[in-house]
């Protein structure tokens, strides 16, 4: 404060504006290729999509802007089923990864010591294999005959699973069960890697502080290790759950007609069925569905009051 | 329950913290050579030394955040070597704080209390936070503190457990020299206020010998000297606690004669008198001592009036090599035949105009304030030089 009131009478203030002047639209221009490409990648096809989804016609005589709104409610009528599928398969995919995952990141953040980088690495490994291929891996994985499926018939855990309604008969392939998994698996190294990252910074000395002051392990956990490892719970959830409950190739490949989620829907309307209107309303209630959803968490978990 | 078990002990004179026979050893490093200690219940105990001499490693195994490779622990009668930190009643306030980011200021403090199940915590924690002086500042994040204000929330949330014995792991060091010497003094008030047992690991020979009322000098993880602080700085017994606490002048001279509590000692063409009390060197005739004057217990007279100085004053001669006015006292290097680099503080009392570089001159002292060190030592240990190196120590660690 002191140097700014002190400042003009030393220099006088024109000679300071220019080179302020020149600065001024340094930021702008450093943002412009990644406006650029949000407005032609991002807002036009959105945009586009938009006025697509409103129109009716057909593939021979071409679509027109009707403002037809009753695709919405069609689309939504007629799929709901897939939509609360997508949720619910989703949802378990990311409850699932989260289970698996926080152990993993907890370790690798304190535990891992000299083998950190080498897990890290493990983690990320499957990325250099295409989605598709290791998604088909899990396909032999889960086999009908193959070892994983006998051990679980031999131990009945599929009688359980079936009962709740997660498999069907003896198999696991073909079945709610095998889409989740796949999910689970493909998602998991989002989950992983915010989780990582947010407990990684976590002063091990709290630690201490909390088992100086009578905390127990366990309590030590609860009170401070979770909650300062929210914000990489928050991200970590929503990394996984908005892509998971966009994705149609693990029910595509690992699923059935029983399984079909909102993307193997909006999928075969535009590639398919060619019905493109319906396709757009799809994918807009798809969209505002998560958006919703998301909202509500990240008000709720309240993540804003820990950064 | 456990509380107030706690609180009778505390009563009681339980707070005695005795170490016996404990070491720590990471792989072929000795962090601490196996060491004993008694910290009398109620005392300011301070563990003084350069980083990396193991200070903070006792400190923790007083903690049980370390678990010592060889020894015990003792609070009071109760040995507490196989407890978790959770089951000591020992708090720690901790070099950075680790004040909890994610809850206020009040919810750091009530943190012990709640976790030992004590449900009306308002009245205690409000009562501490004035103790401390930040009544106001409750329902804020540690973030939104200043240094000086998180500090005391860390005392806060150590004393309001009402330990046995409270640690405290260089709990100044990241606050400017100001306010350190305003929270040396709050942390001496709250000690006298609460009567709690204090250890306070530093490396600020200052911070140690205004606060603690006993001081152990530790270097490469062993006790170099324990005592009041005005013992250590009066009559240190190594070079390394000699040069670590202030600035000390060393004569190396021969035992010449022993008689009545003295020994006469033969340097340069001089005698130099030792009161046999201060010396801890071996004295066989002939042997070899270091003699020892802190640089502010020395006059010094200009060649010209030798004459004038009394008798019975140990007494060397030298030239003045360098000299700086620093305000209250002139500070001189006198180069002698006995040692170079004699260092010499002078009050500004009477200024002779005569003490100028060049000028030859006799640097005179009462032999009470004479110390007798071993020769067989290092005359830099604990010279800032030393020091240096063992930062560097730190930064590996």
């Amino acid at each position: 404060m002191a140097t700014a009131t002190e400042a003009p009478p030393l220099a006088p203030a024109p000679e300071k504006e220019p080179p302020r002047r020149r600065g001024r639209w340094t930021p702008y221009w450093l943002l412009l290729p990644g406006l650029l490409w949000l407005v032609v990648f991002f807002a036009l096809p959105v945009i586009y999509q938009a006025s697509t989804s409103v129109q009716t016609g057909s593939l021979e005589e071409g679509y027109k802007v009707t403002w037809h709104f009753a695709t919405y409610w069609d689309a939504l009528s007629e799929y709901w089923p897939q939509f609360v599928r997508s949720v619910l398969y989703a949802a378990s995919a990311t409850v699932l990864c989260l289970l698996l995952g926080y152990p993993l990141a907890y370790l690798i953040a304190f535990r891992a010591g000299r083998w950190r980088n080498l897990i890290m690495i493990l983690v990320i490994a499957p990325f250099f294999t295409s989605f598709l291929i290791r998604t088909l891996a899990w396909k032999t994985i889960l086999a009908d005959s193959g070892p994983v499926v006998d051990v679980l018939n031999t131990l009945h855990v599929l009688d359980v699973t079936a009962w709740l309604g997660w498999t069907a008969g003896d198999r696991v392939l073909a079945t709610p069960l095998a889409v989740v998994c796949g999910l689970t698996y493909n998602f998991l190294p989002f989950m992983i890697l915010p989780l990582y990252t947010s407990l990684e910074r976590i002063d091990p000395r709290l630690h201490e502080a909390a088992n100086d002051l009578y905390a127990k392990p366990s309590t030590t956990f609860r009170r401070v290790t979770f909650p300062l490892s929210m914000p990489g719970v928050v991200s970590g959830t929503l990394l996984t759950f908005i892509p998971a409950s966009g994705d149609y190739i693990n029910s595509d490949l690992l699923g059935s007609t029983e399984t079909r989620m909102a993307g193997n829907v909006i999928q075969s309307q535009f590639l398919r069925i060619l019905d493109y209107p319906t396709a757009a309303a799809l994918s807009f209630i798809l969209m505002a569905a998560i958006l919703v959803m998301v909202t509500l968490y990240i008000r709720k978990s309240g993540t804003e009051d820990l950064v | 329950m456990k509380t107030t078990k706690d609180t009778t002990t505390a009563g009681n004179g339980g707070g005695d913290v005795r170490l016996t026979g404990i070491s720590k050893t990471y792989g072929s490093f000795t962090a601490v050579h196996p060491l004993d200690l008694t910290v009398p219940q109620g005392s300011f105990f301070a563990l003084l030394g350069a980083s990396g001499c193991g200070k903070t490693t006792t400190l923790r195994m007083i903690a049980g955040l370390e678990e010592p490779t060889a020894g015990t622990v003792h609070l009071g009668d109760q040995d507490v070597t196989a407890l978790p930190p959770y089951k000591r009643p020992v708090n720690t306030v901790f070099q950075s704080y680790a004040l909890f980011p994610h809850l206020d200021i009040f919810e750091n403090v009530a943190f012990g209390l709640r976790r030992r199940g004590i449900r009306s915590v308002k009245k205690q924690v409000e009562e501490m936070l004035e103790l401390v002086q930040l009544g106001e500042q409750a329902r804020k994040k540690p973030h939104q503190l200043s240094g000086g204000q998180q500090q005391r929330v860390a005392v806060a949330r150590a004393l309001i457990n009402h330990p046995r014995v409270l640690l405290l792991d260089e709990p100044l060091g990241a606050l400017d020299l100001k306010l350190r010497r305003q929270m040396q003094l709050e942390l001496k008030r709250i000690q006298t206020e609460v009567g709690i047992t204090f250890v306070h690991v530093t490396h600020d020979q200052e911070e140690a010998m205004t606060m603690a009322d006993t001081v152990a000098v530790m270097n490469a993880g062993r006790v170099e000297q324990l005592g009041p602080p005005t013992e250590l700085y009066e009559n240190p017994r190594t070079t390394f606690v000699a040069n670590f606490l202030g600035t000390s002048n060393f004569i190396e001279a021969e035992v010449d004669t022993r008689s009545g509590g003295e020994i006469v000692l033969k340097a340069g063409g001089g005698k130099l008198v030792l009161p046999e009390a201060r010396n801890s060197a071996p004295t066989t005739t002939g042997g070899k001592v270091l003699v020892g004057v802190r640089p502010e217990k020395i006059s010094l007279t200009h060649a010209d009036d030798a004459g004038g100085i009394p008798d019975g004053r140990n007494r060397i001669t030298g030239r003045i090599a360098d000299s700086s006015f620093i305000g209250v006292s002139t500070q001189f290097v006198v180069d002698s035949p006995v040692c170079t680099d004699f260092e010499v503080y002078v009050q500004n009392i009477d200024r002779d105009a005569r003490l100028v570089p060049g000028a030859e001159v006799v640097l005179h002292w009462n032999p009470a304030h004479t110390f007798g060190l071993d020769a067989a030592q290092s005359l830099l240990a604990g010279t800032v030089n030393s020091a240096g190196v063992e930062t560097v120590e730190e930064e590996v660690a």
